[in-house]
């Protein structure tokens, strides 16, 4: 039984999902972020997939959109996480529910 | 493609990233994580894009992971999640996966094998970022410069003001 | 006569994979796979127990003393000794320590030290594992090292573990870019990312006499200091052991370990040594090439491993001359200095292959480096100008 597309998409919808778990039941801001990033790279798994079953020639698209999409989700996180440490140092909490006011 | 590899790498990317969604203590999720994109980045070499395994590899677990354990070790004061899961999120994720499964088994057309391919050098990665892409490739320069000078501004410590 | 000799151990490894010749693909590659892990295991874990005596012979003799003399002949079985002695030791793990984290830290900074061995050639058709981007697997492992590093300080529950810990991964992701930065001008001259190519690429002589090295290149002189600088630095040895300084913070990262675990930590180091210095062997220095055209009957990896001989042998000597240096000094070095000339070595290169790869190319890349040096060291003068003494005396 070679994988066929169909099982790298199940993985990555798999994946999906997990991250969105992790991003949507858990109150610590740094468990959000470590969900959004699972969900990106389910997506560049899905780009990758798409581009190595696709017809061949094909000119390296996918995998381009791939490299693009990981460095620009460091620089998400980076961001991310600098605005974490700063909302730590003014609240002194990262529970994300207790950042419910607008008011500094 | 290998099959035995394929399923191998699968489980551990999944139960890697299931306990990143679910442990209790923070730093064992950060770890798992980084497990978790180390079998993403396997799935990319099975898939024969060597070049973005390697770069996921780099990227993510030499600097995303890091930067996360980092940070939790900034913001020490609530190493634990606790509190009761949020049942909603959960009911959520398990929707929008039976979603997506439903969508991908319906449609028979994905379920091909996969055609011979010629190997993707990085040379040939490296024309094309700089005749087709050349345009996107600054801006993510840009893009990553903005994001370092923003991040330093946000955790600079506000110097003595008065 | 010398082709053959250069390829026994192709011809040895043909031999051992003839039994298993039949099999199926996968099985065939996973033989080989094994052997080439194997062969890399047995020899470099030997290199480490023998540059373990050697080196405190080398640091010994520089000292006026001999070193370890006592264990077999000229103390050369020492490394059996210390193995017995760290192997029977009691593996003290804290009480409060993440046992899971605790453990798997020494695992896990061994392991990224002898995966990063794999992609380098050690001879001629002899490289365990030929990936394309070979040198971007080199560097991806070793950046797994810091997270490893972390492990490590966090899993001890320990302040100062964690201040060890914190004080190595700032001086290795500091370290990091110049030792990455440094290896684009000669990726940049080959055009190939696969350390195969990168050492096909310095075969040859000029006027029949100098080898094709990129050492010899101006900009090559200086990417090879500054990798060379940056790898003493990743490797956490003196002078820039503020990390493990036995008079700072005990051992760092590594305190609260005790008995083998040490002693991986210790391999894991002495790999990651080999590891870079192997790779500059490759980037710079010819891989295994000869160095005078009369020399080639000699075998390529003994080439090899002579020229990595005598860069672990300026490491240990780098070891036994210099003072620690400070943090501060560490990281006003990576960012001021090693990063700006850096850069410096990538339009250098790029001079050079412009202005035609000969004579004139190696003077105009001269020239730029010297500018941009003589540049920085006035801005960066750090002599502090003292004002006029005034004495005051009681009256």
């Amino acid at each position: 039984m070679t994988p066929t597309l169909q099982l790298f998409l199940v993985v990555s919808a798999t994946l999906f999902s997990i991250g969105l778990l992790a991003a949507l039941s858990r109150r610590h801001a740094i468990f959000i972020l470590i969900g959004i990033e699972l969900m990106l790279a389910a997506a560049n798994l899905n780009f990758i997939a798409f581009w190595r079953f696709g017809p061949q020639p094909q000119p390296p698209t996918g995998v381009m959109i791939a490299i693009f999409s990981i460095a620009i989700a460091a620089a998400e996180a980076v961001v991310g996480l600098a605005m974490v440490i700063a909302v730590y140092r003014h609240y002194r909490t990262t529970n994300v529910d207790q950042l419910d006011q607008l008011k500094g | 493609m290998n099959s035995a590899a394929f399923v191998v790498i699968a489980i551990l990317t999944l139960a890697a990233a299931l306990a990143a969604a679910s442990l209790p203590k923070l730093i064992h999720a950060a770890l798992s994580f980084a497990v978790a994109f180390i079998g993403i980045a396997a799935f990319f070499f099975l898939l024969g894009a060597e070049f973005v395994g390697l770069v996921q590899v780099f990227v993510y677990v030499g600097a995303v992971a890091v930067l996360i354990v980092f940070t939790i070790l900034l913001t020490r004061r609530d190493v634990q999640d606790t509190g009761k899961p949020n049942r909603g999120g959960a009911i959520i994720a398990i929707a929008v996966f039976g979603g997506l499964l439903w969508a991908i088994l319906k449609t028979s057309a994905l379920s091909i094998a996969a055609p011979q391919i010629e190997a993707l050098t990085v040379k040939r990665i490296g024309g094309v970022l700089m005749t087709d892409y050349v345009w996107p490739l600054q801006c993510v320069g840009v893009l990553l410069t903005a994001a370092l000078i923003g991040a330093l501004i946000l955790v600079m410590e506000d110097r003595n003001e008065g | 006569m010398s082709g053959s000799l250069d390829q026994i151990f192709i011809r040895i490894k043909q031999l051992l994979l003839a039994p298993v010749a039949g099999a199926p693909d996968w099985l065939m590659q996973i033989t080989s796979a094994l052997i080439n892990i194997f062969a890399l295991l047995g020899i470099f874990l030997t290199l480490f127990a023998l540059i373990s005596v050697l080196e405190r012979k080398i640091l010994g003799r520089m000292q006026n003393r001999y070193g370890p003399n006592r264990v077999g002949p000229f103390g050369l079985f020492q490394p059996v000794a210390d193995g017995i002695k760290m192997l029977i030791k009691e593996d003290i793990v804290p009480a409060r320590a993440d046992k899971v984290v605790h453990f798997l830290a020494p695992i896990l900074i061994a392991a990224t030290a002898i995966l990063a061995l794999g992609v380098i050639p050690y001879g001629r058709n002899m490289t365990p594992f030929s990936i394309d981007g070979g040198i971007l697997f080199f560097f991806a492992v070793g950046s797994t090292t810091e997270l490893a590093v972390f492990m490590a300080g966090w899993g001890s529950n320990n302040k100062f573990s964690m201040l060890g810990a914190m004080r190595a991964i700032a001086q290795m992701i500091s370290y990091e870019l110049p030792l990455i930065i440094t290896t684009f001008p000669v990726v940049m001259v080959v055009g190939a990312l696969s350390p195969d190519a990168i050492v096909a690429a310095q075969n040859g002589y000029w006027f029949g006499v100098v080898p094709h090295w990129f050492v010899t290149t101006p900009w090559g002189a200086a990417a090879f200091i500054l990798f060379f600088v940056s790898g003493l630095v990743e490797s956490n040895r003196t002078p820039f052991d503020v990390p493990e300084g036995e008079s700072e913070i005990v051992a760092g990262h590594m305190t609260e370990y005790s008995g083998f675990k040490y002693a991986t930590f210790f391999m894991a180091e002495y790999i990651g040594m080999f590891a870079i210095s192997g790779l500059a062997v490759t980037l710079f220095l010819g891989g295994w090439h000869a160095p005078i055209r009369g020399l080639e009957f000699i075998p390529s990896y003994v080439w090899f491993f002579v020229k990595l001989s005598i860069l672990l042998f300026i490491y240990i000597w780098a070891r036994g001359t210099l003072p620690r240096t400070r943090i501060d000094q560490i990281m006003n070095f990576a960012w001021k200095f090693m990063l700006p000339m850096a850069f410096t070595c990538i339009i250098a290169a790029a001079v050079w292959h412009y202005a035609g790869r000969g004579v004139a190319g190696w003077f105009w890349s001269l020239a730029v480096l010297g500018v941009v040096y003589i540049a920085l060291s006035i801005l960066l003068d750090t002599r502090k100008k003292f004002a006029t003494r005034t004495y005051r005396f009681a009256e």
